[in-house]
């Protein structure tokens, strides 16, 4: 036994230098990840959104805006599924570049915004209501600001990695996410499920995609050079 | 060395390895003017008035708990509505103390008045063991709160405007009867139904004081873990205290803020646009 977990911290030992030879700037070169995330199973119905509450957010959407617990698409395919790099990242620069989370026509856009722990967040209202901003952390701190329209973007960051999920209390079907990372490399699956994870230095990679009601997936990928894989993420999708 | 005194010795090393062995990850103590609260204290006094409701582990999940509306607070999370620091942060030891000794109305937690101030203290050092935020995090800075103006009529009316314009209406209801277009959706953060505040209910107290400084307070801060957010980038201190007369307004009781409203509007009522969504700004 104990010879056995030498020969194994070393296979590790000599995993970690090869990896961490590699330090390309992020989304540079290097290779690319994409594939399209699909479902077995049913997902729920989506609903339309009764809004006759909140008149100037109601005439702002010619149709009735869809809640958006699970956005699926044609054969199958899921959206709002964030694919991200969860183990053999080798860290970069701290993102400085604010991410923008819009409240617009009482809905939130993007509905699952993703960040980097530390990273500037800036939430807007861009309605003619007041909005209640109400992050509903476990790991970092739980607040509720509110929002009046025409005022500044609420400036905030989240210091550890997790889903949050975000709410308003004014107008109760407005939910959405912030998906806070601890890596640069992430991307979101289009409303065709596709996506493409871009800039991948060689190494190896475990991929984690989430989704907010079927949980997550995860898949091992080895990038080499500059070259393009496919990756297949099968959600096991259930009604309630 | 009877046997006892050499078990004594043995089990005071014991506890002195684990001290030593393991670093001190909960806050152990509270402080309250001068007074200091100490968790093993607490820890006896929790189990005999506490956890009926809080539960064992500080949950929320006592026995009474399934009987209990709103639920009992789950010390684990560390979120808690009755705090004089901004929305986001931790409780001062001061808030904690308050909120045992003060309880809160509209819920089944009473007043812990009865208890030496000493057990309270203690109490607050041992609920935050319950959550691991207390060992890593500092409370934040109590909020300030400027002297109060005397109550004006154009204050009130300036207040009137704020409560339309934030919209306070769209829960706590037009005329303060709790009933808004939202009311019956709110929910807290553990997805359970909550009522908002009815001012026309006519009780004399609110959940976090009675004062108007308090109720100053509670828009500042928000009442964290509930759907009541803050308003401290919203508001200048002039506009809430506008607002804190205002709100004495919609209490059906004799406050003075009430007998200067209804004189004006015994002669003045109906120049007033309704609260609510028709209003278009006063």
């Amino acid at each position: 036994m104990r010879i056995t977990r030498i020969v194994m911290f070393a296979g590790a030992a000599v995993g970690a230098v090869a990896v961490g030879g590699a330090a390309a700037p992020h989304h540079d070169a290097g290779g690319t990840v994409t594939g399209v995330i699909t479902y077995t199973g049913t997902p729920p119905k989506m609903k339309p959104i009764d809004m006759s509450k909140e008149p100037t957010c109601a005439k702002q959407h010619a149709t009735p805006v869809m809640t958006e617990g699970a956005v699926t698409g044609p054969g199958n395919t899921l959206a709002d599924v964030v694919v991200y790099v969860s183990a053999g990242d080798q860290g970069g620069a701290q993102a400085s570049t604010p991410v923008r989370y819009d409240q617009k026509g009482c809905q939130y856009l993007p509905h699952v915004a993703v960040m980097e722990t530390g990273q500037p967040l800036e939430i807007y209202n861009d309605d003619e209501t007041s909005h209640n901003i109400h992050p509903m952390p476990k790991l970092n701190s739980e607040w509720n600001k509110s929002q009046p329209p025409g005022t500044p973007p609420i400036q905030t960051s989240f210091d550890k990695a997790e889903f949050i999920p975000v709410k308003c209390n004014v107008h109760p079907w407005m939910h959405g996410y912030f998906a806070v990372l601890k890596t640069s490399h992430y991307t979101v699956s289009g409303p065709d499920g596709a996506f493409k994870l871009e800039g991948l230095p060689p190494g190896k990679y475990t991929l984690t995609a989430w989704h907010e009601r079927f949980g997550t997936q995860t898949a091992e990928v080895t990038i080499t050079g500059s070259e393009t894989q496919t990756v297949k993420f099968v959600f096991r999708a259930t009604p309630y | 060395m009877s046997i006892y005194s050499r078990l004594a010795a043995l089990s005071g090393a014991g506890a002195l390895l684990l001290a030593v062995g393991t670093t001190p990850v909960r806050a152990q103590e509270s402080h309250i003017g001068t007074m200091t609260g100490h968790a093993a204290a607490g820890q006896k006094l929790y189990r005999r008035y506490c956890v009926g409701c809080h539960g064992p582990d500080g949950d929320g999940n006592g026995e009474n708990a399934q009987w209990i509306d709103p639920k009992p607070r789950d010390f684990t999370a560390g979120l808690f509505k009755c705090r004089s620091t901004p929305t986001g942060s931790l409780p001062t030891d001061e808030d904690l103390f308050n909120a045992i000794s003060r309880g809160f109305v509209t819920t089944n937690m009473p007043p812990w008045l009865p208890l030496p101030p000493q057990d309270r203290a203690n109490l607050v050092a041992y609920v935050k063991t319950f959550s691991p935020r207390f060992a890593t995090e500092k409370p934040g800075a109590s909020i300030t709160i400027p002297p109060e103006p005397a109550v004006t009529i154009d204050g009130i009316l300036r207040g009137r405007a704020t409560f339309q314009k934030l919209e306070c209406w769209k829960c706590h209801g037009p005329t303060g009867k709790a009933d808004g277009p939202s009311a019956s959706t709110l929910t807290d953060s553990k997805d359970n139904p909550i009522r908002p505040y009815n001012f026309a209910a006519g009780l004399p107290r609110f959940m976090c004081g009675s004062t108007n400084a308090d109720i100053y307070r509670d828009f500042m801060t928000g009442l964290d873990g509930s759907p009541m957010p803050s308003f401290a980038d919203q508001l200048q201190p002039a506009e809430a205290w506008d607002l804190v007369h205002f709100l004495r307004t919609l209490q059906p009781l004799d406050t003075p803020e009430a007998l200067i409203w209804k004189q004006w509007v015994a002669t003045h009522g109906s120049e007033l646009k309704p609260i609510g969504p028709d209003n278009g700004g006063m």
